[in-house]
């Protein structure tokens, strides 16, 4: 049996729900961190920065799904819903931690910011396109909705992992690797899509 | 000698206001200016045990020679090599040449200078310097009267800066200040914080001080001051002039391309801590105001 195999084997007795519960320990640990100090002398920026970056990986995680099955026949598309529900959760915590710790509620500069500082309106376009998304991540409006306009609606993932890299890349100063390492894997991904939708178009 | 700057900030306006200060250490700095009545007021609020204002001063930094983290340069900065240092002071002085720090020391009187600290990034601290006045080391080498401008640079160590392996800037981080600017009272040199030696990842062993400007424009680790007539090249204007400009200084009404300058967050204060108003000219402008009367400061951010 291949290593794959073995993998989809396995993959396919883990039941999702406990991994709902692990994917969300990260966030009584980051709190835990920055009560201590751990998260460094400006625990807020920090919390408010691993938050994003941890939704941004679930996200890119969320993409490489169909690669991993297309191109190797690994199949995890189980747990695609998980991560992208995770995801939205980290991207709403993010929002929250924004507005309620690191913006003190001052809601007239933050509507200044989410209109003036581009960053921020890409993200917060990112936040409001994974809405519709997450609402609709449940069987019901699988079944409501119809398969294919449930898909159709469920690309909107990819402009949202857009907004998400561009939100990142722009709000670093001068000339930094990380945001360039995240964007580049986001269009790599989205890049191995692109001659699947053609052969699809086609037939 | 330019007229003397007169503190207006206590003590209690350190950051954050549960200072850790002892008794020793305040003695060793030489801080008589502090009034030693406030002392005890300052170490019954230490017993809150709350971070230090030492430790928020320094380990929370931008000194990307280390690394563009802010705990990077606590990190990384010890392998900054200090001593010996010298500063080369040139261009339209009348005596050139290389000033051995120590040289330096001995002819400057230290003293402490409480200052707000406001970053460009919306953060800000108050920090107790020991420091000189600029405009005392400049007289030093002798100003000429052609001077207009006065040029910084930073050390550049590859081997010891792990942080200049990336062009994040245009290595090495150079600043500059109009005369008047730099001969300022209230701009300084530190060569000091709670009346101990400045720490590397802070500038060791000197750095510009400038406190109404934002903080990239307070150049640290300097081992270079120029004299010009023209304006010099920033670091940061160079990398992004439309966000950057060369006078950059703490503006509430004028925004960064990115972001508002409208309010700033104090470092020290905790998850729960509230946004504060920013000052105009980070509360200096009562002082340094009319060096820019006239001046529409939106153009000349």
């Amino acid at each position: 049996m291949s290593v794959v195999d073995r993998i989809n084997g396995v993959a396919r007795k883990v039941p999702t729900w406990p991994l709902y519960i692990l994917g969300l320990l990260p966030v009584p640990w980051l709190l835990y961190l920055a009560q201590t100090g751990a998260l460094g002398r400006e625990p807020i920026k920090e919390l408010e920065h691993e938050l994003g970056l941890i939704a941004l990986r679930l996200l890119i995680a969320g993409l490489t799904i169909t690669s991993l099955r297309r191109y190797l026949g690994l199949n995890l598309i189980k747990f695609r819903r998980m991560i992208g529900v995770l995801a939205f959760t980290y991207v709403a915590l993010h929002l929250l931690v924004w507005v309620v710790l690191d913006m003190s509620l001052l809601w007239g500069q933050m509507w200044a910011d989410i209109w003036k500082r581009p960053y921020i309106t890409v993200g917060m376009a990112g936040f409001l396109m994974l809405l519709p998304l997450a609402a609709t991540s449940n069987n019901l409006s699988l079944r409501k909705m119809g398969a294919v306009a449930w898909r159709k609606l469920h690309k909107l993932t990819y402009i949202a992992v857009l907004a998400g890299g561009v939100h990142f890349l722009w709000l670093v100063k001068g000339f930094q690797m990380e945001p360039i390492l995240y964007m580049g894997a986001i269009l790599f991904l989205l890049a191995l899509r692109l001659p699947a939708r053609k052969v699809a178009q086609r037939a | 000698m330019a007229r003397r700057w007169k503190n207006t900030l206590s003590e209690n306006d350190v950051t954050p206001e549960k200072v850790f200060l002892n008794r020793r250490q305040l003695m060793a700095g030489g801080a008589a200016a502090l009034g030693l009545g406030s002392i005890g007021g300052a170490l019954e609020a230490a017993e809150g045990l709350e971070p230090s204002s030492y430790e928020d001063i320094t380990q929370y930094n931008n000194y990307y020679e280390f690394g563009t983290g802010k705990g990077d340069p606590v990190k990384n900065a010890h392998m900054l090599t200090t001593t010996p240092w010298s500063v080369k002071i040139d261009g339209l002085v009348d005596k050139p040449g290389d000033y051995a720090f120590e040289d330096i020391m001995k002819a400057m009187t230290i003293e402490e200078r409480i200052y707000r600290f406001r970053c460009v990034e919306a953060w800000s601290m108050v920090i107790p310097w020991n420091g000189f006045e600029l405009a005392d080391l400049l007289a030093m080498a002798g100003v000429q009267s052609d001077a207009k401008y006065v040029a910084f640079e930073t050390a550049l160590r590859p081997d010891e800066m792990p942080g200049v392996r990336y062009p994040v800037l245009d290595w090495p981080y150079v600043e500059g200040l109009r005369l008047d600017e730099a001969m300022h009272p209230l701009t300084m040199m530190a060569t000091g914080i709670y009346g101990k030696d400045i720490p590397n990842q802070n500038g060791a062993p000197l750095r510009l001080v400038v406190p109404w400007k934002y903080g990239f424009k307070s150049i640290k680790s300097v081992v270079r001051i120029t004299l010009t007539d023209k304006e010099p090249p920033t670091s940061w204007n160079q990398a992004n002039a439309r966000e950057y400009g060369f006078y950059s200084n703490v503006n509430p009404e004028v925004d960064h391309p990115r972001w508002s300058q409208a309010s700033e967050r104090v470092v020290g204060g905790g998850l729960f801590s509230k946004r504060v108003p920013t000052l105009m000219l980070n509360g200096y402008a009562d002082e340094v105001g009319d060096l820019y009367a006239g001046m529409d400061l939106s153009k000349f951010f």
